[in-house]
């Protein structure tokens, strides 16, 4: 089998020390494919968005290491110099909360991350546009992020994050604030991206109604993957 | 796409009062300057105004403005034979007060001959001296129309005609009168103890003025006419590059000292209030700024976004500034000169205190964590 685009080989986290320490992520070791479109549940607290912003170069893990798209980025420590520019080339992370700026419109908010990843102009206009027509926003295009719905916001931070076609893309909880067509329309896209990009998409979520569209599922209780 | 405007439309509102706060300090700022330019000017304008090219003085002085200078009036004909001198003139000095109606007016009385150097070389509206008695070019900023009447000790004058923008380095307004009318007037305002002296001919007032000036002749050296007229050793003389230079340093040297003390206070006030705003304004984007590192922007963009908007931020408040300060500047009480260069340089100063100012913030928004973005 070709190599995982994520490998993670006991990688661990933990916050404080002594007394006050919390092991968020016992060492643990994780593949996920191209194509693939994978699962990450549990309970609250058990360590899913940990491992989503271990991949991401967030957080910095305490151990272990962690290859990205064929590169070892981290090996007890960051072999990549510039992470956020990592994060700008290869992942794209969708959240519960949509995190747009609310100073750009929808179509800058998007078009902001083709500029820094150095698309040219009309191809970034180009893919703005596809991408909020797929997610049904694009009549809101010139609006700024107050003015949209939850519903719309997240479709926009999805667009977004998927705009530089990352080859990794990490959600967490994309689909708690959408309604059952929306959630159904974003796994749909997701499954899109992940088999038209070849990307690895990691999905942390408690929502019931996608599970059924997920291609495996990983279950994390107190820091360990068990299932 | 400019990340700082877009921010800044954004808060358009919020932005623009901040902006016109800081317009009015770096509006006092820039007044501060053009108050130092007016005093400059100021003090120049009475010693420019006869356009001579030589001033001679009472020998070891250095009048009569920075100190008081007396010579003897005929010393004007041995001036004027020295070789080089084209012409020479005398003229007098002092400032009187008066009452018009309820208003006090404190004028810079010069006595000259008419017809000689010393006199108002531009009259704006009426004319020149044409009488030996009781006339007066009177500088408009005084107030009093032409063709009025105007009571000095014991004599009335009638103003002849205007100068503009003609005062002494107290900015009170020049009136030119005749040498006769002018040396009456000191002998009367002199009081008792000094006519008492005059008449026993102790200070023969009516035989001294306080300096002559000379304009020289093309092709001649004022330096060299300067060092044959200091041969008569009761004499000292000035050029006029000299005698600019003599006011400068003895009057407007402390007041530029003062004003530049002021104002170099102001910009660091300035630069500490640019720095607190700019603070907040990155305070304020903490999450923005998570998101940008969470999407990969470089630091280069996030330190763009905060510079430009604190030169923005300088930039609109100093243009705002200086339109209010030149919509004003004619109300001052004393002339306040706005010239070109000063903008100019004062516009590179505040610039660069952005930049220092918008240190603090910068480094807020370095230390920014992307996982600060994550939370709801
Ligand atoms: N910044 C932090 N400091 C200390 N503890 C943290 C921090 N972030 C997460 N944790 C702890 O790590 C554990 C896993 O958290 P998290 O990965 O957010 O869980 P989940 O996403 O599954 O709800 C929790 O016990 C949480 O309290
Ligand atoms: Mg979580």
């Amino acid at each position: 089998m070709e190599t995982p685009i994520i490998e993670l080989r006991g990688v661990a986290k933990h916050y404080g020390e002594g007394p006050t320490r919390v092991d968020a992520l016992k060492p643990l070791d994780l593949d996920i494919h191209a194509g693939s479109l994978i699962g990450l549940l549990g309970p609250s607290g058990s360590g899913k968005s940990t491992v989503l912003n271990l991949i991401g170069g967030i957080v910095d893990p305490s151990a272990g290491r962690v290859r990205l798209d064929g590169d070892v980025v981290f090996d007890g420590r960051w072999l990549r110099r510039d992470l956020r520019r990592m994060r700008l080339e290869k992942i794209g992370f969708i959240f519960q909360f949509h995190n747009l700026i609310p100073f750009l419109s929808v179509t800058d908010n998007i078009a902001l991350v083709l500029n820094l990843a150095g698309w040219s102009r009309p191809e970034a206009e180009r893919r703005t546009l596809d991408l909020l027509e797929y997610l049904q926003v694009a009549d809101r295009a010139q609006a700024m992020p107050s003015q949209l719905s939850g519903g719309q916001a997240q479709r926009v931070a999805i667009a977004r994050a998927l705009a530089n076609r990352p080859r990794i893309i990490l959600a967490d909880e994309p689909t708690a604030a959408l309604d059952g067509e929306r959630a159904g329309i974003v796994m749909d896209l997701l499954r899109k991206v992940a088999v038209e990009q070849a990307a690895a998409v990691v999905v942390v979520t408690h929502d019931e109604k996608i599970m059924n569209r997920l291609d495996a599922t990983h279950v994390l209780r107190d820091g360990v993957l068990v299932a | 796409m400019n990340l700082a405007l877009r921010d800044i439309r954004h808060h358009g509102g919020r932005f623009l009062l901040t902006c016109l706060g800081l317009a009015l300090l770096l509006g006092v700022v820039m007044s501060m300057v053009g108050i130092y330019r007016g005093l400059v000017d100021d003090a120049l304008i009475l010693v420019r105004a006869p356009a001579a090219d030589l001033w001679v003085v009472e020998g070891g002085t250095r009048g009569p403005f920075a100190e008081s200078s007396r010579i003897p009036k005929d010393s004007r004909a041995a001036v004027a034979r020295l070789a080089g001198v084209a012409e020479a003139g005398v003229v007098t000095y002092q400032t009187v007060q008066i009452h018009v109606g309820t208003r006090t007016l404190r004028l810079m009385v010069v006595g000259f001959e008419p017809g000689r150097p010393g006199g108002p070389v531009a009259v704006a509206d009426g004319h020149s001296l044409t009488r030996s008695h009781f006339e007066m070019v009177l500088d408009r900023r005084a107030g009093i129309g032409l063709g009025e009447r105007l009571r000095i000790g014991a004599d009335t004058f009638t103003v002849v005609g205007h100068t503009v923008g003609e005062v002494d380095s107290a900015g009170n307004p020049v009136a030119y009168v005749t040498l006769k009318d002018a040396q009456r007037l000191q002998f009367e305002l002199d009081g008792a103890a000094a006519r008492n002296q005059a008449v026993r001919g102790e200070a023969a007032n009516a035989n001294q003025v306080n300096a002559v000036l000379a304009r020289v002749l093309p092709g001649h050296d004022a330096v060299a006419v300067a060092r044959a007229a200091e041969r008569w050793k009761h004499l000292s003389a000035l050029t006029q590059g000299q005698q600019e230079e003599l006011l400068l340093s003895a009057v407007v040297d402390k007041a530029r000292k003062q004003i530049g003390m002021f104002t170099t206070i102001l910009l660091l006030v300035s630069a500490v209030i640019i720095a607190l705003i700019i603070h907040t304004m990155t305070m304020d984007k903490t999450r923005e700024i998570a998101t940008l590192k969470l999407i990969g922007a470089p630091d280069r963009t996030i330190l763009g976004m905060i510079v430009q908007q604190a030169l923005a931020l300088g930039g609109i408040s100093f243009a705002v500034g200086a339109g209010l300060i030149l919509a004003v500047a004619d109300h001052f009480p004393r002339r306040v000169i706005i010239v070109a260069t000063d903008v100019a340089a004062l516009s590179a100063v505040v610039a660069v205190v952005c930049i220092v100012a918008s240190v603090l913030g910068v480094r807020t928004a370095l230390k920014i964590d992307a996982a600060r973005a994550l939370g709801g």
